[in-house]
């Protein structure tokens, strides 16, 4: 009882009080698995699809490296495939232990409540949001706004006339289809809503191991009041520290760099450590 | 045989919770079995019961009323090792504020109050959101058969907008900081309950389901 434990690197005693204006809450690493008929896939900017395993080995694999959460996002979502999706979120959700977060093809209400009932504890929303952003409101008041997370796809567009200041469209249909919508009105519009968290994927660096867009991030942190989930681009682990540091991230997102065990979750969380960023141990 | 009870009355989704108690109850009894039930016969016959619960307050004591399971949750709680979670930590105590307030079991005296909204941030400061959802620390506020093999000051996952604000200050099990020092665990004599899911806490929360399981209900570790 009452073991002496080793303090988490970079953060407080646990006994000190949060410094004001910091989360107590840790950060997270969340990795991200693209399923397609019930197979984890991955492949670059939406294209040659490769096989890389079984969800569940994937799934446990990530629990036991320590990762906080885990995404999976169903990347064909055609009618054929709901039966072996829910099939697939059941069996991950019976044997990890952390929070589980699923998205892709999520039309309505009913498709919620399938994969909440199914063990998703978060679900994610991203082409319905767009097409009726009632369906987020609906979702949020039946299922609770902490189990809605609105997915954002965001490209640059040339700056407005007259000013310098960044600009990003939102796309849909796995990046194919421009909206027309602005990505920081659109995150502000969401959350009003009744988004609970944001998962934020810049198209232009998804799958290029360049880095998030980090300036994409800060804007968004800067604007809404619910966690932002940083996603696209990650190529090292200086990447996810400037996804925190830099980019305002309360969680990042990663498929590669886990996928091909270029590193593991702990390492990742080693690293941050190291560079004082307070993860879970 | 040891059966652990989990009660089933229709509030939010206990498969996770009912493979976390499988994985760690073979651990702790071979003979072991999860029982997830809305009938107080079956859930009577069960040595553990767990109350789970994830909504608002009032769905949650009207669905207990109407299976007659509040009267039978106050009887069990004076016979078995009853572990509370979440909403279900909730309504052991005897109000809650949520849903304009709502009277609930009364097991633990105390209230269930709302996390203030967010005051504006300044600049440069991160703003602390309601509900808190994420892996927070619990410090053990004293030893208990629940902590053991447990660091103090371990992370749980949290996800809550109310916390408990127990009368006794010897009720309180664990604290947590967030804005405010709250309950985020309570506890007396056969009786527990915990804000955080441990069924979505990795090794620590398996650690605590095992150790409830194995606990005989005495306070002393």
């Amino acid at each position: 009882m009452n073991n002496a434990k080793q303090p988490e690197n970079g953060d407080n005693t646990q006994r000190q009080a949060t410094t004001p204006g910091t989360s107590p809450l840790a950060k997270r690493i969340v990795p991200c698995l693209d399923i397609d008929a019930g197979r984890v896939v991955k492949g670059v900017k939406f294209q040659a699809l490769v096989d890389a395993g079984d969800p569940v080995e994937a799934a446990r694999r990530y629990d036991e490296q320590g990762a906080d959460e885990l995404v999976f996002l169903d990347i064909t979502a055609s009618a054929d495939n709901r039966a072996t999706l829910l099939a697939t979120v059941e069996a991950v959700a019976g044997s990890v232990y952390i929070p589980l977060t699923v998205g892709g093809g999520v039309r309505n209400c009913a498709d919620v409540r399938k994969l909440l009932t199914a063990g998703a504890d978060k679900v994610s929303i991203n082409t319905a949001a767009v097409q009726n952003p009632d369906f987020v409101a609906e979702a949020s008041a039946r299922f609770g706004n902490q189990c809605i997370v609105v997915a954002i796809d965001a490209k640059r567009v040339p700056a407005k006339a007259g000013s310098a200041a960044p600009c990003w469209e939102i796309f849909t249909h796995g990046g194919r289809r421009a909206t027309g919508l602005d990505a920081l009105g659109w995150a502000t519009a969401m959350v009003q809503r009744g988004a609970g968290e944001l998962l934020v994927t810049s198209m232009d660096r998804d799958g290029t191991k360049a880095g998030y867009d980090l300036e994409l991030l800060r804007a968004i942190a800067d604007t809404v009041a619910v966690p932002v989930i940083a996603s696209g681009g990650v190529g090292t682990l200086e990447h996810l520290y400037d996804g925190f540091a830099r980019g305002g991230a309360d969680a990042v997102l990663a498929a590669s760099i886990f996928h091909q065990g270029t590193w593991t979750v702990g390492q990742a969380k080693d690293y941050l450590a190291s560079r004082g960023i307070v993860v879970r141990r | 045989m040891t059966s652990i009870g989990v009660i089933d009355y229709g509030m939010g989704n206990l498969h996770s919770l009912a493979k976390a108690l499988e994985k760690v109850a073979p651990q702790i009894a071979p003979s072991a079995r999860v029982v997830v039930s809305a009938d107080p016969a079956a859930l009577a016959a069960c040595q553990r019961l767990v109350l789970p619960g994830v909504g608002g307050v009032r769905a949650c004591m009207d669905e207990l009323q109407q299976r007659g399971l509040d009267a039978f949750v106050r009887d069990a709680a004076t016979r078995v090792p009853l572990l509370g979670i979440c909403l279900g930590m909730q309504v052991l105590l005897d109000t809650s504020r949520e849903n304009g307030g709502v009277a609930a079991l009364g097991i633990i005296p105390g209230s269930v109050e709302r996390f203030p909204d967010p005051p504006p941030a300044a600049a440069g400061e991160q703003r602390l959101k309601v509900p808190e959802m994420g892996w927070n620390r619990v410090r053990q506020a004293r030893a208990h058969p629940l902590w053991a093999g447990i660091e103090d000051g371990c992370r749980f996952y949290f996800v809550h907008s109310y916390y408990a604000a127990p009368t006794r200050p010897a009720d309180t099990l664990g604290v947590t900081e967030y804005g405010r020092d709250f309950a985020s665990a309570i506890g007396r004599d056969n009786i527990a309950g915990v804000q955080f899911h441990p069924e979505k806490s990795q090794a620590a929360g398996l650690r605590l389901l095992a150790n409830f399981v194995s606990w005989n209900g005495e306070t002393q570790p």
